[in-house]
Formats: C-alpha cells, structure tokens, sequence
C-alpha cells in the first residue's frame, strides 16, 4: 500500500497535497499497489475531495492536536496510520512541513527516505525503488535506489502535473495516540493575495538593474497581468529593496515554476541555481553579454523599462483576446 | 549553554560540476570545498552569539575524513570553542545523522543546530532524522531564534511567510537566512583555533538503505531565441504557442 500524507498547513489543503496524491496514486499503479491518502488535524474543505486527484480511500485524523505542526506528534499519527493500513511507501511534498517530518518518519520505520524527488526512474522486481532528483542546485540530477522494505519519498513542487482521474470519495475518520505537543505557535504571518512562490507557475523576478525600489511598480504590473508570483536576486533583498521571503538562488528559495522571467538580472551561478529548473525562462536585460542569457530559452535584449511595460500591455491584449 | 553546530562542508559554489565515469560519485579533482554557507552563516553564527550573550560552550561537529578539517578550524577559528570529527565518510543522510545523534547522546547540549540543506545533495533530511533518533523537537528552516529563559522562540519560513513557534530546551533546529549575520574569521580568531581542541571520534557502522545508481548532468539548452524588444507581441506568442507556458 502507498499512503500519501496530504499536508493542510493551517486547515488547508493546496497544490502541494494534490501534487503527492497525483504522484502517489501514480507510484502505486506502477507497484500494482492500493493507494490511501491521509490526512491530519481539522481542515476548511473535505478531505475526501482528495479522491479527484485518483485515490479511492481518504483517512482522515480530525483531531485539532495536529492543526499545528509538531513533529513528534505527526510523525506518532503517520508510523501509526501507516501501521494500521500496511503501507510501505509513504509519500509527502517536499515542503516547509515535509521538511520537517520526512527525515524523523524514515527513522522511526527504519524506512529509507530521499527527499525532493522529482520523479520515479524505475520499479525493479525485487522491490527496489529507483527514483529521481535534481541536485547540486538543478547542475545534475541523480537516480537514488532506495532498497529497504520501507520506504519514504518527498515530492519536489511543480514536479508534476496535477490530474484529475476520479471523484471526491468520502473520508474515513481515524484516531490516533499521539504524545502532546512540544510545540506552541505564536503567530503566524503570511502575505495575503498571491500565490506562495514556491507553489508559483509564473515568477516575475527583477534584480538589481531595477536601479530603485521605487520603481518596482512595472514588475508589478506585469506579475499582475500575468497571475504571477513576484521574486527578486539576493542583493535585491539584502537592501530591503524587497522583503527576503522573495529571494531567490542559492541562499533563498529554490524554484522550478513554467515560466521565470528575469529582469535586470546578471545570471550569476548562485542565482541560477535556484531557478534553473524553470520549464521556460525569459530573460530581459539590456547587456547583450549577461551570463542569464545562456541559461534562458528567450531573450530580449532591451532596456527593462521600455521592454517590461511593453510586454504587460501584449499580456494584457493576448489575456483579453483569450 | 551547551550548543552543538553540525557543520558539513560543500563543493565551492562557482566549482564545475562534474561526475566519475561510472556516474556514481561526484567528480571532487581539483574542487575546492567550503564550509556549507547554511552551517556557517546562520547556525553557526547564531550559536557563538548566543553563547557570547549567555555563556557556555559551543561544539562544531563535522563528520568526514581527516583531509576535511580544515573546515573545522574554519569553524574554530569563527567561534566554536571546540571541534569534534567523528572518522568517516558521510555517505549517506541516515549514516551522517545517526553519527550526530550518537555524539550528541555523550553531552547535554540545549540546542543543537544545523543548516537547513547541504547546497550539494539539497537533502534537507539529516536535522529530522537527528531529532528523531534523540527524541527531541525539531524546528525545520528557522530564520530567527531568540532565547526567553529556558523556551526559545523561533520563527520558522513556512510556504508565503513565517510562523513564531515555542519549544523548550532541549531541541533540534536547522538554520535558514536571516538567523544570523555572516561573520569572516578575524586573524585573532585564525590563532586561536590552532589551539582549541580538535577531537576525533571512531563512527557507528549503519545500514544503508538507499544507494546511488547514477548522476547525470541535464542536456545543454538549445540556446537563447532572442526577440525584437519592440516586438512583445511575439514574446507572447511564442510563450503561447511554442513554449505553451501562457
Ligand atoms: C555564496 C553566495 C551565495 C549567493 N546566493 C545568491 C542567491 O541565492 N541569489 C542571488 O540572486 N544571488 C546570490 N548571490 C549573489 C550573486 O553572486 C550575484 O551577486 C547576484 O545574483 C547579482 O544580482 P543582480 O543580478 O540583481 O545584480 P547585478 O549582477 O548587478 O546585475 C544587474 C543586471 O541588470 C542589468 N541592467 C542594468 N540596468 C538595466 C536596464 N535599464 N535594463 C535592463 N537590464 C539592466 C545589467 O546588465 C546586469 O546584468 C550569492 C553569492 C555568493 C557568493
Ligand atoms: N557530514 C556532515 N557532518 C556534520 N553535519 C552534517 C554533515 N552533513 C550534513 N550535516 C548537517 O545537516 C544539515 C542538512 O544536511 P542535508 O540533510 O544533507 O541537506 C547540514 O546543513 C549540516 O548542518
């Protein structure tokens, strides 16, 4: 049996949950295995809407002691409900909440874990799980096979593509023993209105040929024609010219979205790695030499305040058009 | 306070890329390895601050061959009081965790630290397993950590933001920008660390349960189409029709 946790960060179920549930349901066909997704703490929506993404059981812990992450205690619930269906594969997304948890499951199941992994490589007939991810910051990737019986994969986001193969199913409430929370939250805070950036499919990103943050407005705009996400390069952040949660690169979030477009921005290696699993980037920028235009699949070498309003105005007539 | 800082060590970042010819082992001919900058900048930093703020002791351990101590000086001479190598290649994210867990079980330590990923294998796995093996709570991805008597309040990225949690000492944390500033060894520093201690201790074997089959790198791009910047129009259609992202 596969069992996917499907994180509700703060009640919600998003993009990251479906994403393992699709991967999942798909992993166990490919096992010819059931699949089961499990969910923990209260939520705003059903979590038996899970079955669109193709699983046929949604267990759900609706116990308010998991409405916040403790790690203890998630990890107690997921061994226990793993247990309880007899999974041996156990997938979550590889996010702020996976990263905490992945890691402490694998040892209490004596399971061999690779995080991040962007896809399945191959099932070999012993068992053996080959699966891929991309390393050393998108430069390489690497086939890992994991051989122990147990077995817990992280899922990279926007790794695949959602698909809806099913129906909402209605779920099946557990209970669980869990130990009480180590953890408090304080407070949480989120900026409201746009779409996390690491959930993001189009990233607008501007970098330090912005000259000021005053004139941030023009990548604004754009993102807002598009539905975009907006991100930044790190010495952007460093000024303040932008909050850092918008830092992108080595030292700030990692990215793979379908569309990065770049904008006064050099291309530096440390950049790079954190985008360079972009579907498609567009780089704009008015130095024909700019290292960013190796990496890109579009160029337009221009000044970005000519070009940037310009290329809003043909987004918005192309979104009216549509 | 007693802090532990687990501190690995990474190809340089501007350092090529590049595999054996089986594609099972990176490639090392040449590169020069620094010290992983989560490690260094943040939970390092953040370690020897409040140690300065608080007293105690802070250990920096590294586990790896004797080739990689270098970086554990560096580590000394930054500000860890002490250093610990535990003798092996760390050849996997279980192996190196249950290293740490073992050593951290010879000393109370109030916080132990480490980065939130090693920017080579982006694992972000080994604080976890840690936590787990020890039994201790485990904040991922802290970009500040301030102590309020025995409870620390940290503030953890979480996807579009941060949440402010609590815990009580003991616990397990790895570090993300913003917990600390970065800090270059000064050449008082430098001495220093040639007479801090340096301790070496034998590993505990551990079974594997994932092994490399193979690295590979990405096909090259099949380069830039580069467009008219008076024409967006055909920006729009290309990403429309050809690249189908719009
Ligand atoms: C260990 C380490 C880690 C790092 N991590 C990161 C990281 O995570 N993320 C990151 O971004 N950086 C990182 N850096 C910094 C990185 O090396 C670069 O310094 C940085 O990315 C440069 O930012 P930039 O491209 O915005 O600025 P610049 O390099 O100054 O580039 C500005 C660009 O704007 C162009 N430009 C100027 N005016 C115009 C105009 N009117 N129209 C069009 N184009 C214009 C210029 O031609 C130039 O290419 C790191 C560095 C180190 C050493
Ligand atoms: N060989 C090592 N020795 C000591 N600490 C390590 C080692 N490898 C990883 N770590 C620690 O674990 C963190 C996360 O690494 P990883 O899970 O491999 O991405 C690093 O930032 C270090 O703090």
């Amino acid at each position: 049996m596969v069992l996917v946790y499907a994180e509700s960060p703060r009640g919600q179920l998003k993009k990251a949950a479906f994403e393992a549930v699709t991967f999942g349901k798909k992993l166990a066909e490919q096992l010819g295995q059931p699949c089961a997704a499990v969910v923990l703490g209260t939520t705003q929506s059903d979590p038996g809407e899970l079955g669109r993404y193709g699983v046929s059981r949604v267990l759900h812990v609706a116990d308010e002691r998991f409405d916040i992450l403790d790690s203890q205690a998630a990890t107690q619930a997921l061994a226990e409900v793993a247990r309880q269906v007899g999974a041996t594969t156990i997938v979550m997304s590889h996010t702020s909440t996976g990263k905490t948890l992945a890691g402490r499951l694998a040892v209490r199941l004596n399971a061999g874990l690779v995080s991040g992994v962007s896809g399945v490589a191959s099932v070999e007939s012993d068992g053996t799980l080959v699966v891929r991810k991309s390393v050393f910051s998108g430069k390489a990737m690497a086939e890992y096979a994991i051989v122990s019986p147990v077995k817990v994969l992280s899922l990279m986001g926007n790794a695949i593509r959602l698909e809806v193969s099913g129906q909402p199913v209605s779920a099946e409430v557990l209970t669980v023993s869990a130990p009480a929370p180590r953890i408090r939250v304080r407070a949480v805070r989120t900026v409201e209105g746009r779409v996390p950036l690491p959930e993001a499919e189009i990233v607008v990103s501007a970098g330090r040929g912005m000259k000021d943050p005053s004139n941030w407005g023009i990548v604004e705009e754009l993102a807002e024609a598009l539905g975009a996400t907006t991100a930044c390069s790190r010495p952007v952040a460093d000024s303040h010219w932008r909050p850092h949660h918008e830092h992108v690169g080595q030292t700030g979030i990692a990215i793979r979205p379908n569309l990065y477009i770049a904008i006064g921005i050099s291309g530096a290696i440390q950049h790079l790695a954190g985008v360079n699993n972009s579907k498609v980037i567009v780089v704009i920028n008015k130095d024909p030499e700019a290292p960013f235009f190796k990496a890109a699949d579009y160029g337009v070498v221009g000044d970005l305040f000519e070009v940037v309003p310009r290329l809003t105005e043909a987004i918005r007539k192309f979104k009216a058009a549509q | 306070m007693k802090f532990l800082v687990c501190i690995s060590q990474t190809p340089d970042t501007t350092a090529r890329v590049a595999f054996t010819p089986d594609g099972k082992a990176y490639d090392s001919n040449g590169v020069t390895f620094i010290m992983n900058p989560y490690d260094e900048w943040y939970a390092l930093v953040r370690a020897c601050e409040l140690r300065e703020a608080l007293g105690g002791t802070v250990v920096a351990l590294h586990v790896g061959p004797a080739a990689n101590e270098t970086t554990l000086r560096k580590a000394l001479a930054i500000g860890a009081d002490e250093a610990v190598r535990i003798d092996a290649e760390a050849t996997s994210s279980a192996f190196t965790a249950r290293q740490i867990a073992e050593y951290a079980r010879t000393e109370a330590f109030d916080i132990l630290f480490l980065g939130k990923e090693t920017i080579d294998y982006n694992g972000a796995e080994v604080g976890a397993m840690v936590a787990e093996h020890l039994d201790l709570p485990y904040i991922a991805l802290a970009s500040k950590l301030d102590l309020e008597g025995n409870t620390a309040v940290v503030e953890r990225d979480i996807e579009g933001g941060v949440e402010v949690v609590e815990v009580n000492l003991p616990f397990v944390v790895s570090a993300a920008k913003g917990m600390a500033e970065q800090r270059i060894p000064n050449m008082r520093g430098i001495m220093m660390a040639r007479t801090k201690p340096l301790k070496v201790v034998p590993a505990v074997p551990v079974e594997e349960h994932v092994r490399v089959v193979k690295f590979t790198l990405p096909p090259p791009k099949a380069g830039v189409k580069l467009v008219n910047p008076e024409d967006m129009d055909e920006l729009v259609r290309l990403l429309h029709e050809e690249a189908k992202v719009l």
